[in-house]
């Protein structure tokens, strides 16, 4: 993969959901280092369109959808299972990318504020630290293409900030992502917008 | 750090599955709970004169067992549709066809392997002549796997609707029956002193088809369940 090639790639993408036409004729490439936004009021599309991003949707749309590598998916639903710890979950959630040693789990769950809760069963843990096992992936991933839906769900103010830094880090080390959020971001490199506007108009 | 191999990642998802069974023992009693009730309840309809009991028995035992393996594929890819689980796995840079196998062997040690190793105190119950129980523990072992493999595409196929119960029994009964009917015919003909040989064999038979062939369907079938 050459430099300036793009991750993903999403050509002419139109979803139509029931009457409404949530989005068309939607093209975007997002290049290594750069950082997407999706924005949009309540049913607008977003999530739709990060899961038909992310491949999860492959019927019910038109459009062509490219990607360089295999993306980082978190979804709504964090895929936390009440009856592992948190240390068994994440191992479970990376085992399909690569084979990480117990150390690197346990420096991931600490760098994600789970330390001491390591061993716990998840049930007993709150919404926001479910998300938090979700996040420490981002510190073990390799995958440059990061799709984020909704990833400041539940956590606090110091997990936003330091979420920020993580996808700042990432741009800057040559990786993309692309996220839904509600709220502004404060990072210091450029965030592209990406407007879905088509389902307010009704 | 390096890419995980395949069957690695297979074993993992195989333990994970095992664990949340372990963790949650009520799934794994209640088939079991389930076939001694019914197999307990059986002499009190039927009167307990022991060679009706022992009539009926092959059937009888079978039946049960599929009714107990139907009542749990329903649950098998719940949770982690629930969860999102799913989405991850579907995204996961390794072959979805050895990972719903892994799913699916989970499934039937915890169904179809304890009900077939339980099965000889139940078979004594029901006064089933001794020299049919070795017939009766190889064909439920060999066709609770079958049941397990059909059960899972019914599960797949229904793990996006709310209340998908009914609907797996719809689509799933008809492929039953074969399973049924070779498996009891085995145990009968091993109560008869003909061999059983001939339909442990085509047992075998399908179950090596559902091996090769089910995973399809069900990986197809919880992509389209996810794509929603």
């Amino acid at each position: 993969m050459s430099v300036g090639e793009p991750l993903l790639a999403a050509q002419q993408l139109s979803l139509v959901r029931g009457e409404r036409e949530l989005f068309s004729g939607l093209t975007v490439d997002v290049a290594p280092g750069e950082l997407w936004q999706i924005v949009g009021a309540n049913g607008s599309g977003k999530t739709s369109l990060l899961r038909i991003l992310a491949g999860l949707s492959r019927y019910g749309f038109e459009g062509a959808v490219t990607r360089a590598c295999i993306p980082l998916y978190l979804g709504h639903d964090s895929a936390v299972k009440g009856l592992l710890t948190p240390r068994e979950n994440l191992r479970w959630h990376v085992s399909g990318e690569g084979d990480y040693s117990a150390s690197q789990i346990e420096a991931a769950l600490s760098a994600v504020g789970l330390y001491g809760y390591e061993d716990l069963p998840s049930h007993t843990l709150s919404a926001g630290q479910h998300r938090r096992v979700n996040l420490a992936r981002l510190h073990l991933s390799s995958s440059p293409l990061w799709l984020l839906d909704e990833p400041f769900t539940a956590i606090d103010k110091s997990g936003v900030s330091a979420l920020e830094r993580l996808m700042e880090q990432h741009v800057a080390r040559g990786g993309a992502v692309v996220l839904t959020s509600h709220q502004a971001l404060a990072v210091a490199c450029p965030v592209r917008e990406l407007a879905l506007t088509a389902g307010i108009a009704q | 750090m390096s890419k995980p191999s395949t069957p690695g990642f297979c074993l993992r998802l195989l333990r994970r599955q095992l664990v949340l069974a372990f963790r949650r023992p009520v799934e794994i009693g209640n088939p079991l709970l389930f076939f001694a009730v019914v197999v307990a309840l059986f002499p009190l309809g039927l009167g307990p004169a022991p060679e009706r009991l022992a009539e009926f028995a092959p059937g009888v035992l079978w039946i049960v067992a599929l009714l107990a393996s139907l009542l749990t594929c329903d649950g098998v890819f719940r949770s982690d549709f629930d969860d999102g689980s799913l989405e991850q796995l579907l995204l996961s840079p390794q072959p979805l066809y050895l990972s719903v196998l892994a799913y699916i062997g989970a499934h039937w040690l915890v169904t179809g392997c304890l009900l077939g190793l339980a099965s000889p105190v139940f078979a004594v119950m029901l006064n089933l002549p001794v020299q049919a129980i070795g017939t009766l523990v190889a064909g439920l072992l060999l066709g609770t796997a079958v049941l397990s493999l059909l059960g899972c595409i019914g599960g797949a196929l229904t793990v996006g609707l709310k209340r998908g119960g009914m609907l797996i029994s719809l689509l799933i009964l008809p492929l039953y029956t074969p399973v049924l009917i070779f498996g009891s015919a085995a145990v009968q003909a091993a109560v008869s002193g003909v061999p059983a040989m001939p339909y442990l064999a085509i047992l075998g038979a399908m179950l090596s088809l559902g091996i090769a062939l089910a995973p399809f369907a069900i990986a197809a079938a919880l992509r389209i369940s996810v794509d929603t």
